[in-house]
């Protein structure tokens, strides 16, 4: 059985929709960072699957591009969750909710 | 000698320097420390009552400093006074020599240019601080400062108890200081300065006692009234300046003398306006009320600013500028018919008071009529022989009833005196040699002062108004008679019959300390032999004639040479002055001495109106009161006030409430027709958003959700509709 | 000037040293260290005024034409430059030196927002300098406007009772006139360009040099001058104040603080004066020498002499009764001004300065009873003479002073002043000349309440005297008081050579010949021909 790019594809799929439906449920700060992180190792399986199959770089390129970001993304969350702790004293999402109109 | 003339003056000024800085520092580090030797009980007394520190005497050390420096520094001023005199030599000083000390640039006020009204001529105006000694300033500071080291003398004596002690010496000084510069001054403006000094010396001299209201309030009447004749003699010092292009007074009378009838139509008005300055300063008609008032001073103060020397500037002013005057035939006529009406209307009052220094104060004024009424007549010289007559006799009469104060205690109504010839001997001869001197008894020294001015007006001639000089005379005359009557009248009231105050007064009564007699003794010796100086018949006589002729001309214009009255005018003359004054003398004899004062008091009885009216000094102070202090002053301040508060007032106010109101108007009409529209609209939109509002739950995961809905729908639109 | 070769703006220096002690206090000093700010003000001022002391020695006295010049371009576009110099000279030291007076004056004053306060008195000053060294009319109004606004903070924030009306009355009431001036500006700089309404300009370049477009405003018709001299009159008379604009005075004078009345008196009035004597005159000569628009100011003038002396004789408060004699003394300055002539001119300026030194020492001596009983009404007081004997001798100097009493510099002011006015006209002179009675007689009917009498408040039988500071604030107003009381001179040298300039520009146009110059054939007199005096 040869691997073809619709295996990378359904197991992209299924990353993106684990880590959004983290994103959608969990209560927990991390945990929805961490689901973020999930959909966009999806996303970069994604790309990188493509740039196979296309035998284009631009692919790679960006998902290079979307690890450096996700890095950035990582610290600033991870900081934006301490400052939320210090404030609270909670890490749950729900309570963050002082942008309500 | 004469170059060191700017000492005569800065020696008492030294000596106001020092005396007032130690006063100052020292006196008030006493008020904030009561003294150690004071019990403590006595000094939270003292701290309690707040007064209590300023009956304390000055200490004796300070004392002596304080008396030192104060008559010392007159002293020195004397001397170098009589040697700057001597140094020029009174032959030549009455032969027209003089000197003029040119201190420093005062004034520069740059390139005139002629521009108005007054012309005058181009060049550059300026007026210099200089002095300046010729015969009749020679005159004047010889008598200033001897006359003025006798009163610090006296002083030492008769202020001994005072607290102010240095305080007192510190004006007399500033005083002297300021005499000296208004008689050495060069120009009017020098002489400006003196003049307004003495005035604030004066002010701070009657107001000595600030703590009692009368003598605040004396102080201050004198220097505003003062202040309405200094008006008219700045005035008149503008014209001079605006006329001459100088204030000098050398250039400004050789001008005036070389070209007189350039000048002459300015004259009248320019002499008019100093005139009012020696009106001021001289007590006269209508601005005499301040001097009666000043006698709240204490009374070495009234002798020697309100008799000797400062109220005789006006004398000396109009003698100074006698070139000018005569220039204006008119303005001497003022100056004679206001002499000689305050002369009569001065002694009149004088016949009814009772306060020993009021009379005096009222026989002052009076002679200063007199010295007025001689310039008038353009006899300036008779004026001021009796300026120099008057100084001795007046002061001597002044320490003399200081004398009598002190002896009583401060008693000054002369109704609760009587008998004390015997209890102060030394004061009673010298009060009584004074009086017979301003009496004009024969060879005494007012008589030949007294008479050279009755003799001037006698022969005056008024081209406007030729019947003026004889009614003047007898005007003067009468004069002379009330002059005896009430001075007889005091010295019967006080040194003869019995006494009439309290037990307690009489066993206190003793003559004066040696500082006080001594100084009396003097210038009791100088009212008799003061006029010899003047005395017109015998040859070599008139000394002091030819001595001032050099800047005061012995009655050049008046009375030309070939015209000298016969001497048997003169004799005649002469018998009437003395006569009349013997008749006053002898009549306030009879009636208050031998009698007990009824026929008086009958003559009152008959008469009250006038009685009334005389002893209330004819209401002149209470009119001044109505007319111009509550009325025009206060009155016209406070309804200017009021016209401020609302009139003047109305222009920002009134901006400030037309802004506001058409700022409420606008508000109005923003609000209910232009925010209506706009809020109208408002209002609608707001309802319709509130709903949406709901949707911004604040909550990230729904916001997440809604995205990922979103995605998917679009997803979905796209494969479905693809 | 140049020092050693090397050039160095002087004016700039003077001017800018305050702002730079502002921004230094605003930015390194924490509020709470009322010490320090304290201390640093006095520096910066003392500072100053020994900054501002070379103007004096170096000042060429014969030489005409701007001095200490110093030229930036600043806004080339409009013309405008940043353009200084000294010929103010004497305003200039003044301020300098009641600028220290002021601040040494607040030490105990102040006791609230003390950082804020003299933050604002050291920014005041540079304005007020600036103004005073402006020799561009944009750079000129700049300063003078942005001047109100530390004086607002002042009255307003550290005033006494009804402050908040006095503050907003001063400022509106300043702003009102400074707008109309604003106006008469801008119609000077068309003028000098584009033209405006039916006149024609004259295409020049644009500028608001005060030099050139004093040229410009001089060769403008006679009727466009009067309406330019009425916008400026606007701004400048209320500065002043003359009669009838005066009324903001009292209220501002009343409810400011000691230092802000003291600088108000003796700065900040002077600004409008010194307007007159620098715009007004030399720009439009033919407007001042209409009769009718001479007649007007002269009224004011005397109008305001007697009126002011009037209205200050009943006042019941002490600050308002000293800035109601301001009206009346202001009133003489601009007499003196407007008579056109070089002994009313200097005299004027002259009195200028000496109202700063004599006023602006009354307010500080009310300012000082004040801190101690907290009242200005004069029936509080009575009696203080045996109290505060200290007290009483400077209180009577100064009040000497401002009544015009000769060796002191108040006289020589009012003389040379009258002497000018009776040049011109008698009745001037004898109208301004009640003036001086009435001075008398409300300084003195002051003095002698407060002084005189026996003490009757109990609150008063212990006050302290002076203390040596404030007796160390007195002491210069007094040592100037005297010297230009007795010596003048050196001030009246200062004046000569631009007062010339001015008479020159305004007072050309008179009669040329002395009516004495012709002298008629001596006929004289023997009975007149007196020798007055042998050589």
């Amino acid at each position: 059985m040869t691997i073809t790019i619709n295996h990378f594809l359904v197991v992209s799929f299924l990353l993106f929709s684990i880590g959004l439906l983290g994103v959608l449920v969990r209560r927990n700060f991390l945990t929805v960072l961490m689901s973020v992180e999930l959909m966009l190792n999806a996303v970069n399986l994604n790309l990188i699957a493509f740039s196979r199959r296309l035998s284009d770089l631009t692919g790679q390129v960006f998902s290079v591009f979307v690890i450096t970001i996700a890095a950035g993304e990582a610290a600033i969350g991870l900081a934006l969750t301490i400052s939320l702790f210090r404030q609270r004293r909670t890490l749950n999402v729900e309570d963050a909710n002082t942008m309500q109109g | 000698m004469r170059d060191l003339l700017w000492l005569v003056p800065v020696f008492p000024l030294a000596g106001f320097l020092v005396n007032g800085i130690v006063y100052l520092f020292s006196h008030r580090t006493r008020a904030a420390h009561p003294p150690a030797d004071q019990p403590a009980a006595e000094s939270s007394q003292a701290a309690g009552h707040p007064h209590a520190h300023v009956h304390l005497e000055t200490r004796p050390r300070r004392k002596t400093l304080h008396t030192f420096v104060g008559t010392g520094s007159v002293a020195l001023s004397c001397v170098f006074a009589f040697g700057a005199i001597f140094d020029l030599g009174i032959p030549a000083l009455a032969s027209g020599a003089h000197h003029v000390l040119n201190l420093w640039r005062w004034i520069p006020l740059g390139v005139n240019q002629a521009t108005g009204q007054v012309p005058g001529p181009p060049g550059e105006w300026f007026v210099d601080m200089a002095l300046r000694l010729d015969s009749l300033s020679a005159l004047m500071i010889g008598f200033v400062t001897f006359v003025g080291f006798l009163i610090h003398v006296y002083s030492v004596g008769y202020m001994g108890h005072e607290a102010g002690y240095g305080r007192y010496f510190a004006y007399l000084n500033l005083f002297m200081f300021s005499m000296l510069t208004l008689v050495l001054a060069s120009n009017f403006l020098v002489m400006f300065v003196g003049w307004e000094g003495v005035g604030l010396c004066s002010y701070l001299l009657i107001g000595y006692d600030y703590h009692k209201k009368f003598a605040a309030d004396a102080g201050k009447k004198a220097f505003v009234v003062n202040r309405i004749g200094d008006f008219g003699f700045i005035l008149g010092i503008f014209g001079v300046f605006a006329l001459f292009g100088t204030l000098d007074f050398g250039q400004v009378f050789a001008a005036a003398a070389s070209n007189p009838i350039a000048y002459a139509p300015w004259m009248t008005l320019v002499c008019l306006c100093l005139f009012l300055g020696a009106v001021g300063k001289s007590a006269q008609v209508p601005l005499h009320v301040w001097l009666p008032d000043a006698m709240a001073g204490p009374t070495p103060v009234s002798a020697l600013i309100h008799a000797a020397t400062m109220v005789t500037a006006g004398v000396y002013m109009v003698a100074r500028c006698n070139v000018l005057f005569r220039l204006s035939p008119d303005s001497l006529l003022v100056v004679a018919v206001v002499g000689g009406f305050t002369a009569l209307f001065a002694a009149t009052i004088g016949l009814a008071q009772n306060d020993i220094k009021k009379v005096l104060a009222y026989s002052t004024v009076s002679q200063l009529g007199y010295m007025f009424l001689a310039c008038g007549v353009g006899a300036f010289v008779a004026g001021m022989f009796h300026v120099l007559t008057h100084a001795f006799f007046k002061a001597c009469l002044f320490l003399g009833s200081g004398s009598v104060i002190h002896a009583l205690g401060g008693e000054q109504d002369l109704r609760r005196m009587g008998g004390l010839a015997r209890k102060i001997p030394v004061t009673y001869a010298t009060f009584l040699v004074a009086t017979l001197a301003i009496s004009g008894v024969p060879l005494l020294a007012g008589f030949f002062s007294k008479d050279a001015i009755l003799a001037a007006v006698f022969e005056a001639h008024f081209p406007r108004a030729p019947w003026l000089p004889k009614l003047l005379w007898m005007a003067a005359l009468f004069t002379a008679g009330l002059t005896a009557f009430y001075m007889f009248r005091l010295v019967s009231l006080a040194f003869y019959g019995t006494f009439r105050g309290t037990p307690e007064q009489d066993a206190h009564v003793h003559e004066s300390p040696k500082s006080m007699t001594v100084p009396l003794v003097i210038l009791a010796f100088l009212s008799i032999v003061g006029g010899w100086i003047g005395i017109p018949m015998l040859p070599g006589g008139d000394r002091i004639g030819r001595f001032l002729a050099p800047v005061v001309p012995a009655l050049a214009g008046a009375r030309p040479a070939e015209h000298a009255p016969a001497v048997s005018l003169e004799v005649a003359l002469m018998a009437a002055s003395v006569g009349i004054a013997m008749i006053g003398l002898l009549l306030a004899y009879l009636w208050y001495a031998k009698g007990d004062g009824g026929v008086p008091a009958r003559l009152a009885a008959r008469f009250p109106a006038v009685y009334r009216a005389v002893e209330n000094k004819y209401f002149v102070d209470e009119a001044y009161d109505a007319l111009f202090v509550e009325g025009l002053a206060k009155g016209g301040g406070r309804f200017l006030w009021e016209v401020d508060a609302t009139v003047v007032d109305l222009i920002p106010n009134g901006a400030a409430a037309v802004t506001r109101g058409a700022s409420w108007l606008s508000h109005f009409f923003d609000q209910y027709f232009v925010d209506g529209a706009v809020n109208g609209v408002a209002d609608s939109l707001q309802g319709g958003f509130r709903l949406l509002r709901r949707a911004q739950t604040g909550r990230v995961q729904n916001y997440a959700l809604v995205m990922g809905a979103g995605l998917f729908c679009i997803v979905a639109v796209y494969l479905i509709f693809r | 000037m140049h020092l050693m070769g090397i050039w160095i703006p002087i004016l700039s220096i003077v001017t800018y040293i305050p702002l730079a002690g502002a921004l230094a206090v605003v930015f390194f000093v924490p509020k709470e260290r009322t010490g320090a700010i304290q201390a640093i003000s006095t520096v910066i001022v003392l500072v100053d005024f020994v900054v501002s002391l070379p103007l004096w020695f170096l000042f060429e006295r014969g030489r005409e034409g701007y001095q200490f010049v110093e030229k930036l371009s600043w806004i080339p576009s409009l013309g405008v430059d940043y353009h200084f110099d000294g010929i103010s000279l004497l305003l200039i030291l003044l301020t300098t030196l009641i600028g220290i007076i002021a601040v040494a004056c607040s030490y105990t004053a102040i006791s609230t927002r003390q950082k804020e306060y003299y933050v604002l008195l050291l920014l005041l000053q540079t304005f007020m300098i600036g103004t005073f060294c402006s020799l561009d009319l944009f750079l000129f109004y700049v300063f003078w406007e942005v001047m109100l606004v530390p004086m607002y903070f002042l009255i307003g924030v550290w005033g006494s009772d009804r402050r908040l009306y006095a503050a907003i009355k001063f400022f509106l009431y300043t702003l009102a006139g400074s707008v109309l001036m604003l106006l008469g500006i801008i119609a000077l700089y068309f003028y000098n360009t584009t033209g405006f309404h039916s006149y024609k300009g004259l295409g020049q370049p644009p500028t608001f040099s005060i030099e050139k477009l004093t040229a410009v405003a001089a060769g403008m018709p006679a009727e466009l001058q009067i309406w330019l001299f009425f916008a400026f009159f606007f701004g400048f008379a209320i500065k002043v104040p003359m009669f009838p604009f005066h009324t903001w005075l009292p209220d501002a004078h009343t409810e400011a603080p000691t230092a802000g009345s003291v600088i108000l008196a003796a700065i900040l009035l002077k600004m409008g004066t010194y307007g007159f004597v620098r715009f007004s005159l030399p720009m439009f000569p033919d407007a001042i020498n209409t009769g009718w628009v001479l007649a007007v100011v002269i009224t004011l003038s005397i109008v305001g002499i007697v009126y002011g002396a009037m209205v200050t004789l009943v006042q019941k408060d002490m600050k308002r009764l000293i800035a109601y004699s301001s009206v009346s003394h202001l009133g003489f300055v601009m007499l003196g001004v407007f008579a056109l002539n070089m002994a009313g001119l200097q005299g004027g300026i002259l009195q200028m300065v000496n109202h700063g030194i004599s006023t602006g020492a009354l307010f500080l001596l009310v300012g000082m009873i004040y801190e101690r009983r907290h009242t200005r009404m004069i029936s509080e007081y009575g009696g203080l003479a045996r109290q505060m004997p200290i007290y009483a001798t400077y209180f009577l100097i100064m009040a000497l002073s401002s009544m015009g009493l000769p060796i002191l510099n108040g006289f020589i002011g009012e003389f040379t002043i009258l002497q000018g006015a009776f040049a011109k006209n008698f009745w001037w002179a004898f109208s301004a000349a009640t003036g001086i009675v009435l001075g008398a007689a409300y300084l003195l009917w002051l003095y002698q309440r407060v002084f005189f009498g026996e003490i009757t408040n109990p609150a008063n039988a212990t006050l302290p005297d002076l203390t040596a500071r404030e007796q160390l604030t007195l002491v210069p107003l007094v040592v100037l008081a005297l010297w230009i009381g007795l010596y003048p001179k050196p001030m009246f040298d200062v004046l000569r050579v631009p007062s010339e300039k001015i008479v020159a520009a305004v007072g050309g146009r008179t009669l040329p010949s002395p009516a004495l110059a012709r002298k008629p054939a001596p006929e004289r007199d023997p009975s007149l021909a007196v020798e007055a005096s042998r050589p």
